[in-house]
C-alpha cells in the first residue's frame, strides 16, 4: 500500500484504479439494467456452456460413483446387474472385508495393515522434508550464499530426471548406510525426492516477503534460527499448510519408492492394494476391490475436499514455477 | 537435532556485518550448515546419482553393479529386445496422445469455466478431485469400467446395440488407449487449472478491444488468447512430458502390461529388469534413454526460461 502512494508508482495506481472503476462499471453493468435484450443473448450461449460443463462434470465423477455404488452391492447383484445402478440392498460387509479380512499372500489382515503402514510413513516423512525444505528455502531466501543457486539449479533440474535414472544409486546409498528396506531409508528417499518442489515453494515464499522484516531482526540480534522459528514461521503458516498438503498426498499415493525401498511388512497402502486387487488366486470380490480401492483414496480425497483453494494454489505455485 | 541446532547457533554469532572478505568461507556459516540436506541431495542424489547410472550403463552388470565397460552392448540389447521397442511405441503413442489431449481439453474446460459463470466452484473441484487420487485408484476403477464383462460394454449391449464392442483391455491393439483414458481422466484437471490460472492473467482490455472490432470469441481465444499465453502452455508442456516418461504406476495397475506385452513402457521395463529380472545392465541402458527423452525436452525450455533471465 505504501509503495502504491510513491510519486515514482502513480501510474501503477493510476492503472489500479482505471482496473477498480472497470470492475466497478462492469459489476453495474451486470446488476443494474435488467433489460431482456442481454439476457436471451446470453441464454442460448449459456445452455452451451452449463450443458457441456455438466456432462463433463458427470463422466469425471462417474468412476466415482461406480466405486462407492458398487463397494455396497453384494456379489450376486454385481453378477446380474449394471455397474452404474444404485444398490438394491445396501451392504456394508464389503468394506469391513476390505478393511480387516482381505488377503495378501499370507496375510489375511486388510488393508488396514496398508493403512497404518501408510500412516507411519506419510506422517514423519512429510514433517521431516517440510522441515528441511523449509530451511533451505529460508536460507536461500535471505541467506544468500555463494553456490546456493547452483545447488538449487541442480535441484530444480533433478525434479525432471526420471525416479528410474537414481532408483540403483538410492538403493546402494541406503544400503551402505544401512537403511535399506527400513522406515527411515523411505523417509529419506521421500525427503530427498520430495525436495525440489517443497524448497521451491518456500524459497519463492520468503523471497516475497518484505526484506526489512529480515533486516529488523537481524538489527535486533537475531540468528538463523531465530529469525527462523520466531519471524518466518509464523508469518508462513498458510504455505506450510499448502506444503504439507503436497507432501501428504504425494507420499501417500506413491507406489514406486514403497514397491523399491521397503519390505512386505512395511508396504503402504497403495502397494496393498494393488496386490490385493490384481492378485491371480481366487474368485474376484467387485465389491471388496472397490471398497479397498476407496478406502485407499479416501485420505487425499479428504485432503482435497477439505482443503479447498490450498490445494489449487499448491498445484498451481509448484507447477507454474516448476 | 540438538546438537546440530548447538553449533549451528554458534555460527550465527560468527559473521559480522562487516566481515573482511578473506573469511568468505565462515560467512552465513549457519546458513551454509542448514542448507547441507540440499547441498548433499543435488550432489550426491541428483547429479551423482544420475552419473552413475548413465556410466554404469555401459557395463555388463548383472546381479551386481560391476565396472567391466562393454561399450554400446547394453544398448544394441535394448533396441533389439521387442518388449523395448514395443514400450517406446506405446509410449509414443500415450504421449502424443496425451499431450494434444490435454492441452486441448484443459484449454477448453478453462475457457468454460472462465466465462463468469456461477458454481464455478463446484465444476472446478469435479473436475480437479481425480488429481488428488493414486494412480493406482485411477487405474484400478477403470480397469473395472473397461472390463468388458461388466463395464460400459456390457451396459451398451444391455441396452439392445448387441454387436458393441468396447474392451480395449483385452484388445492388444488398442490397450494403451484404455490407459491413456485412465491417465487424461486424472491429469486433465491440473492442465484445467494451469490453464484458467494463464487466462485470469490476461488482460481485461483485450477483450474489450476484440469486442469492438466485432472479432467473434472462438477467434480471439485462438489467434489473440493462446499466443499470449505461450509461457503456460510450455510450462504444461513440460509438465506433461515429464509425467508421460515417469508412466508407470497406471500401467502396473490397470493391466500389469499386457493383454501380453501390449502396454509395456520403459518405466516398466527398467523396474523389471532392476529388481526382477537381476539384469541391472539393461535397466541401466534403459533409464538412461529415459533421461535422454526428457532431457530433449526440459533443456530446450530451460534455455528459453532461464537462459536469458540469468544475466540480466
Amino acid at each position: 500500500m505504501g509503495k502504491l502512494r510513491d510519486p515514482d508508482c502513480n501510474p501503477l495506481q493510476a492503472r489500479a484504479e482505471t482496473v477498480l472503476t472497470d470492475y466497478a462499471a462492469r459489476a453495474q453493468a451486470a446488476s443494474g439494467p435488467r433489460g431482456r435484450k442481454p439476457r436471451r443473448r446470453l441464454s442460448g450461449r449459456n445452455i452451451m456452456i452449463y450443458g457441456t460443463l455438466f456432462v463433463v462434470s458427470v463422466y469425471y465423477l462417474l468412476p466415482l460413483w461406480v466405486m462407492v455404488v458398487t463397494s455396497l452391492k453384494g456379489m450376486p447383484e454385481i453378477r446380474l446387474g449394471n455397474i452404474f445402478a444404485p444398490p438394491v440392498e445396501i451392504t456394508f460387509e464389503p468394506w469391513v472385508k476390505a478393511w480387516a479380512e482381505a488377503c495378501t499372500g499370507l496375510n489375511c489382515d486388510g488393508l488396514s495393515r496398508g493403512f497404518w503402514n501408510s500412516v507411519r510413513i506419510t506422517v514423519p516423512s512429510a514433517l521431516v522434508s517440510i522441515f528441511i525444505a523449509s530451511v533451505n528455502g529460508y536460507a536461500l531466501a535471505n541467506w544468500r550464499f555463494r553456490g546456493g543457486e547452483a545447488f538449487f539449479t541442480i535441484l530444480i533440474f533433478g525434479a525432471f530426471i526420471p525416479y528410474q535414472v537414481m532408483l540403483y544409486p538410492m538403493v546402494i546409498l541406503l544400503r551402505e548406510a544401512g537403511l535399506y528396506g527400513s522406515l527411515t531409508g523411505l523417509i529419506v528417499v521421500h525427503t530427498v525426492f520430495g525436495m525440489p518442489i517443497v524448497t521451491l515453494l518456500f524459497r519463492n515464499y520468503f523471497t516475497s516477503l518484505p526484506e526489512e522484516l529480515f533486516k529488523a531482526a537481524r538489527v535486533d540480534g537475531a540468528g538463523f534460527w531465530g529469525i527462523y522459528f520466531r519471524v518466518m514461521l509464523p508469518m508462513s503458516l498458510p504455505i506450510f499448510t499448502v506444503a504439507m498438503i503436497i507432501q501428504i498426498t504425494g507420499i501417500w499415493n506413491d507406489f514406486l519408492f514403497g514397491t523399491v525401498f521397503t519390505r512386505p511388512n512395511l508396504y503402504p497402502m497403495t502397494v496393498q492394494l494393488n496386490n490385493i486387487v490384481n492378485s491371480v488366486q481366487g474368485v474376484k470380490e467387485y465389491n471388496v476391490n472397490m471398497a479397498a480401492t476407496l478406502l485407499t483414496g479416501l485420505v487425499p480425497l479428504a485432503i482435497y475436499f477439505a482443503s479447498g483453494k490450498l490445494f489449487v494454489r499448491g498445484i498451481a505455485a509448484g507447477a507454474v514455477k516448476g | 537435532m540438538r546438537a546440530e541446532a548447538a553449533a549451528t547457533g554458534r555460527g550465527a554469532t560468527s559473521p559480522p556485518p562487516s566481515a573482511a572478505p578473506p573469511r568468505r568461507l565462515l560467512r552465513n556459516l549457519t546458513a551454509k550448515i542448514a542448507a547441507i540436506p540440499m547441498v548433499l541431495t543435488a550432489l550426491v542424489v541428483f547429479l551423482g546419482g544420475t552419473v552413475w547410472t548413465v556410466v554404469y550403463s555401459f557395463t555388463s552388470s548383472r546381479m551386481l553393479p560391476r565396472a567391466e565397460f562393454v561399450g554400446l552392448e547394453q544398448y544394441d540389447r535394448l533396441w533389439s529386445t521387442r518388449r523395448w521397442v514395443i514400450s517406446i511405441e506405446n509410449l509414443a503413442i500415450y504421449g502424443l496422445c496425451s499431450l494434444v489431449f490435454s492441452l486441448v481439453i484443459g484449454f477448453v474446460l478453462a475457457a468454460l469455466l472462465d466465462q463468469k459463470i456461477r458454481y464455478e466452484n463446484a465444476f472446478r473441484t469435479i473436475l480437479l478431485y481425480p488429481f488428488a487420487l493414486s494412480f493406482i485408484v485411477t487405474g484400478l476403477v477403470w480397469q473395472w469400467i473397461l472390463d468388458p464383462e461388466f463395464g460400459l460394454q456390457s451396459i451398451i449391449r444391455g441396452l439392445g446395440f448387441e454387436n458393441f464392442t468396447f474392451d480395449p483391455l483385452y484388445n492388444p491393439d488398442i490397450a494403451i488407449f484404455g490407459i491413456l483414458i485412465a491417465g487424461l481422466w486424472q491429469g486433465t484437471g491440473l492442465i484445467m487449472i494451469l490453464m484458467l490460472a494463464g487466462l485470469r492473467g490476461i488482460d481485461g482490455e483485450i477483450w474489450k478491444a476484440s469486442r469492438v472490432d466485432g472479432i467473434p470469441a472462438w477467434k480471439t481465444y485462438l489467434f489473440i488468447i493462446v499466443p499470449m499465453m505461450r509461457p503456460v502452455f510450455i510450462t504444461a508442456l513440460v509438465l506433461i512430458t515429464s509425467g508421460i516418461v515417469k508412466l508407470y504406476d497406471l500401467v502396473v495397475a490397470q493391466t500389469g502390461g499386457g493383454p501380453g506385452i501390449a502396454t509395456e513402457v520403459p518405466a516398466k521395463y527398467v523396474y523389471d529388469y532392476m529388481f526382477g529380472g537381476q539384469n541391472l545392465g539393461q535397466g541401466f541402458a534403459a533409464s538412461t534413454m529415459m533421461l535422454l527423452a526428457v532431457a530433449i525436452v526440459v533443456i530446450p525450455w530451460a534455455m528459453l526460461e532461464f537462459g536469458g533471465k540469468r544475466r540480466g
